[in-house]
């Protein structure tokens, strides 16, 4: 039982990390990118390949999984997604599916239709029992430095400058500009940081789902779509809260309803929507 | 004041008879194709293809199109009208015209119960909630092996087309056929509604729907009707794709179905109802001729054209399409028409 709850919480921590990125672009900057998941894969090939070819520690690959993805956020960012924020979500939707269209066959044909397996250090693997409760070693490293991140991320966006100058871009870009705010150079950091995470997230879920494979970007995609529809709009605790409860009754269905599988998750989404379109944990009205 | 309101009423019924009418380039349209599936024979397979992707675009074209909805969600209805078909076919009653209409009535009326979600919220709530339900939808078929076969699919025989027409694999050219004139009649009718108050209601509020409801039309139940009435027609796709092909399984149900019906219309352009026949058919021609040279990576290609049209404007590529076309290939200047 309490095991169960915490491997929901551990899937939960990392669906956060993986769609924290798509909760700041999507509720924020309210632009819908379905490709978010491309920039997971990528991360997690970095880890996989990292591992693979130059037999780094796992520990020291993670750093480059956030950093390829936030870099390469960057520049696609400077050069395509910008183009867009002011789109129609039609527009933005086509684009973004365009995307990654385009990112699976590239991996297909870079690295193979394979999965790359991400190998996890001995000190990671196993389980230890706490109190009698059986957790897996892999799954409390990711709630830890999952929760690590989640907070980072809090007090950064509420206590730090730059937090306050992002929130003011979003809530209203002209007036932002016109109070000095660099507000292109804020999206951008923005993405490119919402992509390095994504890119850790995938890193960390490699071994998870069994490796990374040129499938990844749609893999997680419903999953952290829910996330953000039922998390809202409002900043990292909604998506965190929502990621949490999707994480838990995921694990949680699988394992005491196992006939009805996926369909728990679908459920609630479709639930939520109907009750508060805008989202559980979000103040408001919503748009 | 009521003389006044007549002669408007008088001058609106008169445009839309006027745009009811049928132009010359859109009967050569229709010429043209029906003249295609008899012309290449041993093409009839993958014509039968086109038609049936051109329906299931029309059918998004019908919301997308009129009534400005977007959905990511349209495989869930080519899904249920599929398996309503192979369901009823594999329980003996394998008349196809019987299996068309439970289909798309079936496509219907699941359509008429999830319609009032996409009445909540915003663009983003509809793209989730319309996802949400195909990948419901999928699921329950995934489990409910005892009706649907699970993950192995159903396999099942047609009757022949009216008692006349045996269609399958023996008879590809009667299925082309018979799916080509259920899509003209099915188009036809999307034509005259479009032409219709009705279709001028949805018009409006695809332009604003604030302003629509204010000015006294009910827009709940104008979406509604016209989710409905895609849905079925999706349905009627899906039934046509299962009798056809004489298989059914669980990728009907899947995202990248809803994500190919969306690109068939947006590239050969929503809103004029022709739009997804032409997309349907460029897409899988090109899909043809691109996988034939490469085909694990035809995604990339489908990809990278999506992005160039989003780029450039949609519009603005259409334009130059059409008055390119328009020089050597006057068929393809109909495409503006209706």
């Amino acid at each position: 039982m309490l095991t169960i709850l915490f491997d929901g919480v551990a899937y939960g921590m990392l669906l956060f990390v993986l769609a924290s990125g798509l909760s700041v672009t999507l509720g924020l900057m309210n632009f819908i990118n379905l490709a978010h998941g491309a920039f997971a894969m990528v991360g997690g090939y970095v880890t996989a390949l990292l591992m693979e070819r130059l037999g780094a520690p796992f520990l020291v690959t993670l750093p480059a999984a956030f950093l390829v993805p936030a870099i390469l956020g960057i520049v696609l960012e400077r050069t395509l997604y910008r183009r867009l924020y002011g789109a129609s979500p039609l527009d933005q939707v086509l684009f973004t599916i365009g995307l990654v269209l385009m990112a699976m066959p590239i991996a297909d044909y870079w690295l193979g239709a394979e999965a790359r397996q991400v190998h996890l250090p001995d000190w990671l693997s196993g389980s230890l029992s706490l109190y009698g409760v059986g957790i897996s070693r892999y799954r409390l490293f990711i709630v830890g430095v999952c929760g690590a991140i989640a907070a980072a991320l809090q007090i950064f966006l509420v206590r730090t400058r730059f937090g306050a100058q992002l929130r003011a871009a979003v809530d209203d870009a002209r007036v932002a500009n016109g109070l000095g705010i660099d507000v292109d150079r804020i999206f951008a950091i923005t993405f490119a940081v919402g992509s390095g995470l994504a890119g850790l997230g995938g890193a960390l879920a490699a071994d998870v789902v069994g490796g990374v494979d040129p499938s990844f970007p749609l893999k997680f995609l419903v999953a952290m779509l829910i996330v953000v529809t039922i998390g809202g709009s409002n900043g990292i605790l909604g998506a965190l809260f929502g990621a949490l409860l999707l994480g838990v009754l995921d694990v949680a269905g699988k394992y005491y309803i196992p006939s009805i599988g996926a369909f728990i998750i679908y459920g609630v989404m479709v639930a939520t929507l109907i009750v508060r379109p805008q989202g559980l944990f979000s103040r408001g009205d919503g748009r | 004041m009521s003389g006044a309101s007549s002669a408007v009423a008088r001058r609106i019924e008169a445009h839309l008879a006027r745009r009811r009418r049928w132009r010359a380039i859109e009967i050569v349209f229709w010429l043209a194709a029906l003249g295609t599936i008899l012309a290449f024979p041993s093409r009839a397979a993958l014509i039968n293809e086109i038609v049936i992707a051109g329906l299931f675009a029309l059918s998004l074209d019908l919301i997308l199109g009129l009534a400005g909805i977007v959905s990511l969600g349209q495989a869930a209805f080519l899904g249920v009208g599929a398996y309503a078909a192979a369901i009823l076919a594999s329980k003996d009653l394998g008349d196809p015209t019987l299996g068309l209409a439970v289909g798309a009535l079936a496509a219907g009326a699941l359509g008429f119960v999830t319609a009032p979600l996409l009445l909540r919220g915003a663009d983003l709530a509809r793209l989730m909630v319309t996802l949400g339900v195909s990948l419901m939808l999928g699921e329950l078929a995934n489990r409910s092996a005892w009706l649907t076969g699970g993950a192995d699919g159903l396999n099942f025989s047609m009757s022949p087309v009216l008692g006349l027409f045996p269609i399958g694999f023996t008879g590809q050219r009667n299925a082309a056929l018979y799916s080509f004139v259920v899509l003209f009649v099915l188009f036809a009718l999307a034509r005259r509604l479009r032409q219709s108050p009705f279709g001028l209601a949805l018009a409006a509020i695809r332009e604003n729907r604030l302003r629509a409801g204010a000015l006294g039309i009910a827009t709940g139940w104008r979406i509604v009707a016209i989710y409905t009435v895609s849905a079925a027609y999706a349905g009627a796709a899906g039934a046509l794709l299962a009798q056809t092909t004489q298989i059914v399984s669980l990728d009907l149900f899947d995202f990248h179905r809803s994500a190919d019906g969306l690109l068939m219309l947006i590239i050969g352009g929503a809103g004029y109802l022709y739009g997804g026949i032409i997309g349907a058919a460029m897409f899988i021609v090109l899909r043809d001729v691109i996988s034939a040279a490469t085909p694990e990576y035809w995604e990339f290609w489908i990809g990278l054209l999506l992005v160039a049209l989003v780029l450039v404007g949609r519009e603005r590529l259409r334009d130059i399409v059409l008055s390119r076309a328009a020089l050597v290939w006057p068929k393809a200047a109909g495409r503006g028409a209706a």
